[in-house]
């Protein structure tokens, strides 16, 4: 059984979905020009976007991608609504660099405001145009049309056409105006409602539906040897004896890249182990052993985001000052990074489940010198994504075996120990608050400062982004990474509070030495920017002898800020919760990136008063992301959200010795079990009619904040250094 | 080698390294994808089929060891009348994944768990699946699931 998921276009819950077509190469990649809405500015073309059928089936095309988050269901119902079409007629393309439409990283919790919106806009003018010619073709006017699944008729049993009797396999050679407006939130059908996940029947059942999946026909596997640590050379490595081992095509050396096709898997793996066995590594990779004091040493790009001076001279009656730190930490997916590729001697087709199809394929294409048309990427999901993880590396490793073994699809799979060790990591970060308060314990001047490595290293068409493209006999060399910048920030990205502070200073130290491997985690700066900011809200508050809400709700003018917190806290309980020994309660708050969801968490944490044993009760989430196209999707990405970080700060930091990453598998990374995950409730404040706002990285900081403030209420001991183990809770009681 | 596997009710004749982890005959020999690769040494539960009934982590046992024994996998599990099982409407019910990447896996524990305790506590379907790891954080839909599932199963 082949399994080939490209053909079959898996028919999954309502909606169809292809994961992969061929066609005519993208359209509608126009320049600039005016403010087209969200992705529909870099994509001007309606026929970039949608296309309907002869055969009455009405395509969507996107370049963002199913990451896990629902996007592909949530992009479906936005089009349906506004092309009024069954969800079942709608047939969805994405991350095909041959068919969708570019819309750069599927990241950021960008995906609903900016492609969504494209989408919204581009079926909205899609809509009016098949009106348009309705009208002319029926001789009554437009707007006494009705359309019902893409039949539209005149009123009272009138004469009737359809989308497809109109246009059906036509293009439509039209640009965006932007001018038809989407309909209002009364009028839809899909969009607000907590419609079932199209993908899920499937890989709950276990459908062929990951790129882990996929088996075209003659596909061989591979394996790539790592090098035991960052930078290390390959000095030796015995092909021969490998060679001759059974099932096995060819050993593929490039430099320090070297890897092993076989025919079958477990042939390959067993090859790429005796391999690995074989190779001489020259290691020269020093790890710090304190990356917090190796951060503060470093040469760093330093830049005043943000600075309000006070204008008043009334002096500070004391100041405050804590420092936070951050641990490197991993995205940890499930299902190792995983690609397949062909190449034909001339082009490479890639199967991937990067978050950037486009940008990856670029850049292996320049790792190859080949045209960048010459490389066909196309998504498949793979598991869960929740940053920049192996997915680019994989399917770089892919496109090198698949040119040594031509005419192959050669599938690269990583092992546990590939991804635990290579993937790029969430940045070790320091963060330094103070504040100078008035009598009443109000902030006068805050002064915040953190130290960070870069949370930026994608691909970005750069093949030095790409671990094999390091590690060539002419090797590409890494660009140095940026620091991302307004609005969305990088290190920095929540770093300005949402508070009102008279005088406000914030200044970033990046620093773009990486001893260990970094990128974009989930949030990147925002998770330890918001456990810093919010923590030192509740040190303060405490200092003041203030309730911790009241004194947040003291310092925010922003009404639906307030809102979040003053519906988390109802929701909890928090004035009524008993004190009870050991126990604590907690709350943390950010709207993410300054600009997208509110979300507030509150939870509860019991303390074993002689083990330190930390245990989270409870917790309780309230978010405003705007106007919500899916409720029961933004609920569990929050939700997820919130316990992936009670994970993250509960339990994790990668480990390292001065030379290689000592955190290998689940048992040197332990990641939250069942026993240890919190009941969770999740409320959304509803805003119809309000920009759609991105959920998915919103709970990130707030749960780690809610943690370190409720251990702080359960035990009186405040811990700054993530992760909050039982260990440092010892120690720091120990201390006291 | 050649040897044969009971596999959801059908015997096959494989032939594979005598080594190779069942995973790999699933996945590759007999084109069976829900049970999935997540760490190679059992620490993650995403490779969980059934062997007689009881849990199994494909990937670390050679499928040429089972003999007799019968392996079910995500795909052959079946109520008793033949339908979808009841777990598999449960977790689509409750969305209960948001990758899903682990689900089968969780789906396979939670089976051998309702056939010997058809009324769980939730502490019971904790301790079933603690050493299934989900990285997305849908363990409260995953137990609402099995909970749901159960309530069907014996009401």
């Amino acid at each position: 059984m082949s399994g080939d998921i490209s053909r079959r276009a898996v028919l999954q819950g309502s909606l169809l979905l292809a994961f992969a077509l061929t066609g005519p190469r993208a359209l509608g990649a126009a320049p600039g020009g005016g403010e087209l809405p969200g992705s529909l500015r870099r994509n001007r073309q309606l026929d970039a976007w949608i296309r309907i059928g002869a055969d009455g089936v009405v395509t969507l095309k996107t370049g963002k991608v199913e990451l896990g988050q629902g996007i592909l269901t949530a992009l479906g119902q936005l089009c349906a609504d506004e092309l009024d079409i069954h969800l079942e007629r709608l047939h969805i393309i994405s991350g095909d660099t041959a068919v969708s439409p570019y819309e750069g990283t599927t990241a950021g919790s960008n995906s609903v405001s900016e492609g969504g919106k494209a989408v919204r806009y581009a079926a909205a003018e899609v809509r009016a145009l098949l009106l348009r010619m309705a009208s002319q073709q029926l001789r009554v006017p437009a707007e006494r049309l009705r359309v019902t699944d893409g039949t539209i008729s005149a009123p009272s049993g009138g004469a009737s056409v359809t989308y497809w009797n109109l246009v059906g396999g036509k293009a439509l050679n039209q640009a965006a105006t932007g001018t038809v407006k989407p309909k209002a939130p009364g009028e839809r059908k899909h969009a607000g409602r907590a419609v079932p996940r199209v993908d899920l029947p499937g890989k709950i059942s276990g459908e062929p539906a990951f790129v882990q999946d996929y088996r075209p026909e003659r596909m061989v596997h591979g394996r790539v040897v790592r090098a035991p640590s960052y930078g290390a050379t390959l000095e030796s490595a015995d092909a021969a004896t490998v060679e001759r081992m059974p099932g096995v095509h060819t050993v593929v050396r490039d430099g320090d890249f070297l890897g092993v096709i076989a025919a079958k898997e477990w042939q390959a793996i067993k090859a790429a182990s005796v391999l690995a066995q074989s190779a001489r590594w020259k290691e020269q990779a020093a790890l710090p052993a304190d990356p917090y004091a190796w951060l503060l040493k470093q040469p760093s790009r330093d830049s005043v985001i943000e600075e309000t001076v006070r204008v008043t001279d009334v002096a500070p009656e004391r100041t405050l000052e804590a420092r936070y730190h951050r641990p490197y930490q991993m995205h940890g997916a499930i299902g190792p990074s995983c690609a397949v590729a062909e190449w034909d001697g001339e082009r490479l087709t890639l199967h991937t489940h990067s978050q950037s199809v486009f940008d990856t394929s670029a850049a292996i294409a320049r790792m190859l010198r080949i045209p960048v048309e010459h490389v066909h990427g196309m998504h498949l999901p793979g598991s869960g994504c929740y940053g920049h993880n192996g997915a680019d590396d994989a399917a770089a490793d892919a496109a090198l075996l698949a040119r040594a073994h031509p005419r192959h699809p050669v599938r690269v799979q990583w092992s546990r120990e590939d991804e635990h060790a290579c993937e790029p990591y969430g940045s070790a970060m320091v963060l330094d608050v103070r504040a100078g308060v008035d009598a009443q314990g109000n902030v006068l001047d805050w002064n915040y400062e953190l130290w960070s490595t870069p949370h930026g290293t994608r691909p970005g068409g750069h093949p030095g982004n790409l671990l094999a493209g390091r590690s060539l006999k002419a090797p590409f060399p890494m660009p140095t990474p940026g620091g991302g910048g307004p609005p969305n920030y990088s290190a920095d990205r929540n770093a300005i509070p949402l508070y009102d502070f008279p005088g406000r200073k914030v200044t970033t130290h990046l620093v773009t030495q990486m001893p260990l491997r970094v990128s974009s985690l989930r949030g990147l700066g925002a998770y330890g920017n918001v456990f810093a900011i919010e923590s030192f809200m509740d040190e303060l508050a405490h200092a003041a002898k203030v309730d911790p809400v009241e004194y947040r709700l003291r310092h925010l003018q922003d009404a639906r800020a307030k809102a979040v917190i003053q519906k988390a806290v109802e929701r909890f309980g928090w004035s009524q919760t008993p004190r009870v020994p050991h126990r604590g309660r907690g709350i943390g708050f950010a709207r993410y990136k300054n600009i997208a969801s509110y979300c507030a968490v509150c939870l509860e944490v019991e303390v074993d008063a002689t083990t330190h044993a930390i245990r989270v009760r409870r917790a309780v989430l309230v978010a405003d992301a705007g106007e919500v196209v899916n409720p029961d999707g933004a609920a569990n990405q929050l939700e997820g959200g919130l316990i992936q970080s009670l994970s993250w700060s509960l339990k994790e930091a990668v480990r390292h010795d001065a030379r290689r990453i000592t955190s290998r598998d689940w048992s040197t990374y332990p990641i939250l079990t069942f026993s240890e995950v919190p009941s969770v409730e999740v409320e959304l404040i509803e805003r119809p009619g309000e920009p759609s706002l991105g959920v998915g990285e919103a709970s990130q900081g707030p749960s780690a904040a809610a943690l370190g403030n409720a251990l702080f209420d359960a035990t009186g001991v405040r811990l700054r250094d993530l992760p909050l183990t039982p260990e440092r809770l010892a120690k720091a009681r120990e201390a006291r | 080698m050649t040897f044969t596997l009971d596999v959801n009710g059908t015997k096959h004749a494989i032939d594979a390294d005598d080594d190779t982890p069942l995973l790999y005959v699933l996945r590759d020999e007999l084109g069976l994808h829900g049970a999935r690769y997540g760490c190679g040494v059992g620490q993650c539960g995403a490779c969980t089929v059934l062997s007689n009934g009881t849990p199994l982590r494909s990937c670390v046992v050679p499928a040429s060891t089972l003999g007799e024994r019968t392996v079910t996998t995500v795909e052959g599990l079946r109520g008793e009348d033949g339908s979808p099982h009841p777990l598999l409407r449960a977790f689509i019910a409750e969305q209960a994944g948001q990758c899903a990447y682990c689900i089968p896996g969780m789906v396979m524990t939670a089976a051998a768990l309702l056939k010997h305790t058809p009324r769980p506590t939730e502490a019971q379907i904790h301790a079933a699946l603690d050493a299934n790891l989900c990285r997305c954080g849908s363990h409260n839909r995953i137990v609402r699931a099995i909970q749901r599932a159960a309530e069907e199963l014996a009401p």
